[in-house]
């Protein structure tokens, strides 16, 4: 970057914490893992294409418990984009644009994700023991 | 680059900065809407296979709607993970050739991947 010598925007460290700026960093931090999880898909996709051998080493990695905390991250991380993502395409329509609304559909989305991630994993480990 | 390759007026009467970020900023939304409905499909198709056995799990995914759409997932989730990437990158990385280089790096790693992403969809779809 130039150094120009001139103050930069946005100055982080002078700003009050807002839920705003909470979901707009979590919206590419989750990007992120999910790009990254877009490669674990093709995995599991590539062994059940290769075969039973193959793909029962998928599943061993999946359902092992380091492989079971990164799922659910992943939920997470998924649900949360998702609502978010959803958001976002509702501002882009000029919707949700007042401050109160604005802090309100910012938390929704990051509440809505919680609750998603939780249902989903409900439903995971509660059908596995039925 | 390609910027030289045209002339002012055709630049200019692209609009906005004479680049392409409106292309750039449509796309990125046409797949986020594509992807609501793709990902939540994968999401209810994978949770119901989850006790499933290999056999079922790769019968349901042989299903020809079931690969289209699992195809369709593929090349519109990366190509959206791409447009990502690529503006998390360009904000972040202020070193010319560290940003080219991972610019390029991205493309690379999502090509492949979607290739073999399709391809191994394809073989199940296929029964080869």
């Amino acid at each position: 970057m130039a150094q120009t010598g001139r103050p930069l925007s946005p100055h982080l460290q002078v700003y009050k914490w807002q839920v705003q700026m909470v979901s707009s960093i979590l919206h590419r931090a989750t990007g992120i893992v999910l790009a990254a999880g877009s490669l674990l898909i093709v995995w599991g996709i590539a062994a059940l294409a290769a075969g039973q051998d193959a793909f029962a080493t998928f599943s061993a990695c999946a359902t092992s418990a380091l492989g079971t905390i990164v799922m659910i991250g992943w939920t997470l991380a998924f649900f949360y984009h998702l609502c978010n993502g959803i958001r976002h395409l509702l501002q882009d329509a000029g919707k949700g644009y007042a401050i109160e609304s604005f802090v309100r559909n910012s938390w929704a989305a990051i509440v809505i994700a919680i609750v998603l991630t939780v249902a989903v994993w409900a439903y995971v480990l509660l059908g596995a023991r039925a | 680059m390609s910027n030289d390759l045209r002339n002012p007026l055709a630049r200019a009467r692209g609009l906005g900065s004479a680049k392409e970020g409106a292309g750039h900023w449509m796309l990125q939304r046409i797949t986020a809407v594509a992807l609501v409905f793709l990902t939540l499909w994968f999401v209810i198709t994978v949770l119901g296979l989850m006790h499933a056995d290999y056999a079922t799990a790769r019968g349901t995914i042989a299903q020809p709607w079931n690969a289209v759409l699992l195809i369709a997932l593929i090349v519109t989730m990366f190509r959206h993970a791409v447009l990502g990437l690529q503006v998390v990158i360009e904000d972040y990385v202020h070193t010319r050739w560290l940003e080219m280089t991972a610019l390029v790096l991205i493309k690379f790693i999502a090509v492949l991947a979607a290739l073999a992403g399709v391809l191994a969809v394809l073989r199940i779809a296929l029964g080869s």
